[in-house]
């Protein structure tokens, strides 16, 4: 297994800039994910590591060596597609086997059965083996693919997005074999997605990518508890943070949504523009409370309630328990956890604790 | 089953405003070419498999008279015609070998990032769209044992390309092979083109080396439209006559469509071959339907 560090990595692709000098550490054994929108540049950041596309400027290191001339083939690594990638006309044993077959590795006849059985087994693919690839669904062939990685025992493996494709149901399953898999190799993953609830419930650590940029990289509890700017805050939680417009003045938030609620921070920052950022969860119904809203909206989620409340013009979402009684267009009071309220600059959206 | 996927004409079009119907249209469009069809492949046709079976001759005005398979039994049991056959085999053996050996080659090396890969592709074209006679003609040139260019270059001295009994059939497969390469490595580009291109990242990954890769991923996805391009060819070559006819006239390039058209044209055995063009027409039809078993197998694989 690998330590990966990019370096100050560039790429250009023609006119344009996929990577902006990102730098990126993946430990040992750790499983790091990538998370950011379409065009963020993660694919790009995989290709970079596996040593399918060479980076403009900067370099990468595998295991504390220079790994930039290398071709993929001696990187030894695995990647698993969005799109499967899996040979047609084989079957899933012979998809399986395709990577012990090579010339470069010799690996007995004896060894390839046995290990292609036990991947199989892990998968749960075993009654798939003699199939053609092309008469398996979209979950198998996920299954088949990523087993394909496993079967050699690569020292990184790369991920781009190989649950996008499946139907919900799936993509839980397979997280969770995915993590498992992970937790029983000790492997290094480096995984990428847009979809920030694979990043939070999956990584160990979560790279948050902007424009080829990473802006911020912690634990999963960090990245939503501290967002680095609005855009992490956007990014992560579902549903996403609050961002309320307004400034603090005599230790309290008054919003341009047309109310004021206490906050316990930043009281230095009396009369700046400021954003507030506030967890949907951190907001209560309270019918004390100064702040007025009208409801717009209730989703029911079983386990809870989503409401949207309407402050103005602005739109405010809160969870509440799922057992309680409202209906659209009445107007409720609500308040917020004053604690957990957290400034952006206005301007720059960076978060003002420093994070 | 056809009026179900026909479209339906537009209401407002101009040919709905003459008061054509979808029908109409049809027809207007598929009666010519079923008469032409008629008329110039279907007709003959048939004529023609009424003269095999009669001893007419197309030089006389004397009345044909019914033989019943004398003309088959004659020109199955005549050592010249089945030496004809013999030398047809091997010139589509060499011809359409030659032809998948250099232009699925070619193709290989077109199918990357080049700089004027689209005008050498087009210029590599160039012998495919020219006429046969055209280029019989200027390879009977090429190969003129005393001014000929090829002899000249590879410093060959006089050698004899057409008038080597040994070496004429070689010749002319040569100039077949230049002639339509080309349309061996037009279909395989396609068919190289069409291989996505993460399979090969998929297999770089997997630590595949290019000769491994070669034949285990690229092969057997280019194979059902080489086997197309090797049909084609197969076909042509089989019943190739101009380009061997205006090259050279040895004896030992002969090939059945040579024969064909001395036994019908010089000899004026009308009859006989009306038989011998039957004979050729049943054996094309059988290596082409065992082409495409085989080519139905590849594609299932």
């Amino acid at each position: 297994m690998a330590h990966i560090e990019l370096r100050n990595v560039t790429k250009t692709f023609g006119d344009s800039t996929a990577l902006k000098g990102l730098d990126l550490t993946v430990e040992d054994g750790q499983f790091f994910v990538l998370l950011g929108e379409t065009g963020a540049g993660k694919t790009t950041t995989l290709r970079v590591v596996a040593g399918l596309e060479k980076p403009t400027a900067g370099t990468v290191l595998i295991d504390g060596v220079d790994v930039g001339d290398w071709g993929a083939a001696e990187r030894d690594v695995a990647l698993v597609l969005q799109q499967y990638s899996l040979y047609p006309r084989y079957t899933v044993r012979e998809n399986l086997e395709f990577p012990l077959k090579s010339k470069i590795r010799q690996v007995a006849p004896a060894e390839i059965k046995e290990r292609v059985d036990r991947v199989a087994r892990t998968l749960r693919i075993e009654h798939l083996m003699d199939r053609k690839t092309d008469r398996l669904s979209g979950g198998e062939m996920q299954r088949v693919s990523i087993g394909r990685a496993i079967v050699r025992k690569p020292r990184v493996f790369l991920m781009d997005e190989p649950l996008s494709a499946l139907d919900a149901k799936l993509r839980e399953a397979l997280r969770i074999e995915l993590k498992n898999l992970q937790m029983n190799l000790g492997a290094t993953f480096l995984f990428v997605t847009h979809d920030q609830v694979e990043a939070m419930s999956m990584g160990d650590r979560v790279g948050v990518l902007d424009r080829g940029r990473l802006v911020q990289v912690g634990t999963p509890s960090e990245i939503y508890a501290r967002p680095k700017n609005t855009f992490v805050a956007r990014a992560v939680g579902s549903p996403p943070m609050n961002l309320l417009d307004g400034a603090v003045r005599d230790g309290k938030a008054m919003a341009e949504a047309g109310f004021a609620l206490p906050i316990a921070s930043a009281s230095s920052q009396d009369g700046r523009p400021v954003t507030f950022g506030v967890r949907p969860e951190d907001i209560r119904l309270d019918p004390e409370a100064p702040a007025r809203g009208r409801v717009h909206d209730v989703e029911n989620h079983g386990v809870e309630k989503i409401v949207t409340l309407a402050a103005g013009d602005t739109l405010v979402r809160l969870t509440t328990l799922a057992s309680q009684k409202l209906s659209i267009d009445d107007t409720v009071a609500f308040s917020w956890n004053p604690d957990k309220i957290i400034l952006f600059d206005r301007a720059s959206g960076q978060n003002l604790a420093g994070a | 089953m056809t009026t179900l996927t026909m479209t339906t004409l537009d209401p407002r079009s101009r040919a709905a405003r003459r008061g054509l119907s979808d029908l109409s249209i049809r027809n207007l469009f598929i009666i010519p070419t079923i008469i032409f069809l008629i008329v110039f492949n279907i007709f003959p046709l048939l004529y023609s498999l009424g003269y095999s079976f009669t001893d007419f001759r197309a030089s006389s005005n004397a009345p044909a008279n019914f033989v019943g398979l004398d003309n088959y039994r004659t020109l199955l049991n005549d050592p010249f015609i089945w030496s004809n056959f013999a030398i047809t085999a091997k010139y589509v053996i060499v011809s359409v070998t030659g032809q998948v050996i250099v232009g699925f080659g070619v193709a290989l090396l077109l199918n990357r990032e080049i700089p004027f890969k689209g005008l050498i592709t087009t210029l590599l074209l160039l012998p495919m769209m020219l006429s046969m006679a055209v280029v019989g003609l200027f390879w009977k040139l090429l190969y003129d044992p005393s001014f000929g260019i090829i002899n000249y270059a590879f410093g060959l001295g006089r050698f004899e390309w057409l008038s080597n009994p040994d070496m004429a059939l070689y010749a002319v497969a040569l100039t077949d092979i230049w002639m339509w390469s080309p349309f061996v490595m037009l279909l395989s580009l396609a068919g190289l083109s069409a291989v996505p291109k993460h399979l090969y990242e998929a297999a770089a990954i997997d630590r595949a080396g290019p000769i491994y890769t070669f034949f285990r991923i690229t092969l057997p996805l280019v194979a059902p439209i080489l086997m197309i391009a090797i049909i084609f060819r197969t076909m042509e070559a089989f019943k190739t006559f101009d380009l061997a006819y205006i090259l050279t006239s040895q004896p030992t390039t002969e090939v059945i469509s040579i024969r064909l058209y001395k036994m019908a044209f010089q000899e004026w055995q009308t009859g006989m071959s009306c038989a011998l063009a039957y004979i050729v027409l049943i054996m094309v039809i059988a290596i082409t339907n065992i082409y495409v078993k085989y080519l139905n197998k590849v594609k299932e694989r």
